[in-house]
């Protein structure tokens, strides 16, 4: 019985120093690292990434260089691992330089929307009441129009180009993220501890930044990251469509339009690009499902 | 309580919520959460507040705090107006706090218990170490070893330690007066008990003043050296504890201590528990708010509004039987009330709206 009698003084205990325990995004990260799907997406989102920086040191040859002689050469033609485009253009070489204009033109408007889309949202979730009514409803809108028509017109109206693109592309984001940011923002604004902090005498701005962004940059960021996959792709359709990236410039909307008339006599070839943008969205929207199951833990 | 300074009061404190109206603009009617409420709270005692759900408590206590704006009626905090020239919003909220029911809700999630104990105080200016500091000793008087719990999120904390949380972020600031809206409902009753210890502990070491709103009668019993009895959003009895408690005056006091189950069974319940829930307060009953559900109604009763009056009884209440004259047959004669009537029953009287 004396065995079992031991008892610890808990005041003897070592001191030591304040437990700590993860915060919310360590604990993310470390639901993220397990998830094998989620992290085959990133290598393969790294492996983009590296190759956007680094592709026109790393291809073998020059993407601009056209040869009439050894023009739709198919896979594996010596001196073109992945054959040659419409105009004799090393296609490996094309492709990863046309990873940075590719991913650039996906990921800028994403950006670019979930800053001015949360800045709208969160504003109209937190302030509520008539410009509320007044922001939403503006933003609904641009919901009148499928995504696609939105981006075409506007990149019509404002002419070819990157830049104008880039801007149509931008604007038709903000109203889906501004969306889910009202709606989170909404959510948390009606819980006790917003109205505690009124309480405590806190001006909006200091409650928004303290209290509120915590909460909703999160979902909204998940959101955005999902978007990116649809970016591309619409940016590639404007590209195909000759409204965003102008030849030569290696980008695979661009060549996967330019390379449809080898569809028949070199269809692998003609898919290549097709391949690079489908690889890219997929390994995108797992990133972001993933990080969507990761963050929701049970709180 | 004889002689004690008033630290808060309430003058015909009027809240209705609009309805949203249709499409075609019909309905649109208003929720009369508190219509015409009126009294007042001394300095460093408890005030019970109680009610079935639905009775305006919460709202009362969202007016108190200035979280709701009121429709009409002022609020004076001693002595002086809220919000005006005397005393602005934010000094009155450096001396009031609330305490909210649900103890996960109310605090942030992303925070640690310390930051968000911290935050208040940094609003008011005190510098992030100084009010971290604070933090800790506050989680360490409601009895959280702060090395414990100082950087703990609110999902690792049971309800009961949240609510300590709660109470050292209300108590960060150093308020007179702190609001307890059903603050220890949610939790189990053995953690509610320690709760109610440490409470009544923090008053008499910071010399606060409590408003204590519940549904639970024993708690408020426990707890409170005046109630408060309301119904459909109107004050219709008040009174020190004990005098309430042992001699209820107004039907509704006396159905709502019935149902509190009784240990002795010598003293069964013989009054008849309330039947039914209460009223809509869209559309509340004429006269007297509680003539539909009363033992005691008669037809005078859903035709005259009764004041809060002392009526020459031990404290104030609003109902016809204790009104001179008022017609109800229990009603006292009119020449008694004249001349027992007491000049601060007269001050709580409703202006009768």
């Amino acid at each position: 019985m004396n065995m079992l009698n031991i008892t610890v003084d808990p005041r003897k205990v070592p001191e030591v120093a304040f437990e700590r325990s993860p915060g919310y995004w360590q604990t993310v990260g470390r639901r993220l690292l397990r998830d094998k799907v989620a992290m085959g997406a990133a290598v393969v989102v790294l492996g983009l990434l590296v190759l956007a920086v680094f592709g026109p040191m790393l291809a073998p040859a020059d993407p601009y260089k056209a040869s009439m002689l050894s023009r739709l050469k198919p896979i594996g033609f010596e001196g073109h691992p992945l054959g040659t485009d419409e105009l004799g253009r090393d296609l490996l070489s094309r492709l990863m330089v046309g990873t940075r204009l590719s991913l650039f033109m996906g990921i800028t408007p994403v950006v670019f929307a979930f800053v001015l889309g949360s800045v709208i949202g969160i504003v109209a979730g937190f302030a509520g009441g008539m410009l509320n009514t007044a922001l939403m409803r503006t933003i609904d809108v641009f919901y009148a129009f499928p995504s696609v028509l939105l981006a075409i017109a506007l990149s019509g109206a404002l002419g070819a180009g990157i830049t104008n693109s880039l801007i149509s592309l931008t604007v038709v984001f903000i109203p889906p993220i501004a969306r889910v940011a009202e709606s989170v923002t909404t959510q948390i604004r009606s819980r006790d501890f917003v109205e505690a902090a009124r309480a405590s005498g806190a001006g909006a701005f200091t409650i928004v930044r303290v209290h509120v962004l915590g909460n909703v940059l999160g979902p909204i960021f998940v959101y955005a990251t999902s978007l990116i996959a649809v970016s591309m792709i619409l940016a590639s359709g404007l590209s195909f469509l000759g409204l965003g990236v102008k030849p030569p410039e290696p980008e695979w909307g661009l060549m996967l339009n330019t390379l449809r008339t080898a569809i028949y006599t070199q269809p692998a070839i003609a898919a290549l690009p097709g391949v690079m943008i489908f690889v890219t969205s997929v390994a995108f929207n797992l990133l972001s499902d993933g990080l969507r199951s990761a963050m929701e833990i049970k709180s | 309580m004889s002689g004690a300074s008033t630290l808060l009061e309430v003058r015909g404190l009027v809240k209705h919520f609009p309805l949203k109206k249709d499409l075609l603009g019909r309905g649109g009617g208003v929720v009369r959460a508190v219509d015409g409420v009126d009294f007042s709270v001394h300095t460093g005692e408890t005030l019970g507040v109680v009610g079935e759900s639905g009775c305006g408590k919460s709202t009362t206590a969202r007016l108190l705090m200035h979280l709701i704006e009121p429709d009409r009626g002022d609020i004076i905090f001693d002595g002086v107006a809220v919000g005006g020239r005397d005393l602005s919003l934010k000094a009155f909220r450096r001396q009031s706090q609330m305490v909210f029911q649900d103890s996960y809700a109310s605090l942030n999630p992303r925070l640690t218990i310390e930051d968000s104990i911290a935050f208040a105080p940094q609003v008011h200016g005190l510098p992030y170490q100084q009010a971290v500091q604070r933090a800790r000793d506050l989680l360490a008087r409601v009895g959280l070893e702060p090395r414990r719990f100082a950087e703990r999120y609110p999902h690792e904390l049971s309800g009961g330690q949240r609510q300590r949380v709660n109470i050292a972020r209300a108590l960060a600031l150093q308020p007179r007066l702190v609001i307890l809206d059903e603050a220890v409902s949610a939790l189990d009753k053995s953690v509610e008990a320690q709760v109610l210890n440490l409470l009544l502990d923090l008053k008499d070491e910071f010399g606060l003043t409590y408003v204590f709103i519940s549904h639970d009668l024993n708690v408020v019993r426990y707890m409170s050296d005046r109630v408060m009895v309301m119904y459909l959003g109107q004050v219709v009895e008040i009174g020190e504890a004990e005098a309430l408690f042992e001699a209820p005056r107004h039907p509704y006091t006396r159905a709502l201590l019935s149902s509190i189950p009784s240990m002795d069974p010598d003293r069964r319940t013989e009054v008849p528990p309330l039947a039914g829930d209460p009223p809509n307060p869209i559309n509340p009953p004429s006269g007297c708010r509680f003539h539909t559900r009363c033992t005691q109604a008669q037809p005078v009763c859903a035709q005259r509004v009764p004041a809060l009056a002392s009526g020459g009884g031990s404290h104030p209440v609003a109902c016809l039987m204790f009104e001179a004259g008022s017609g109800h047959t229990a009603a006292p004669d009119q020449a008694v009330t004249s001349t027992s009537a007491t000049a601060p029953a007269a001050s709580l009287a409703t202006e009768g709206a």
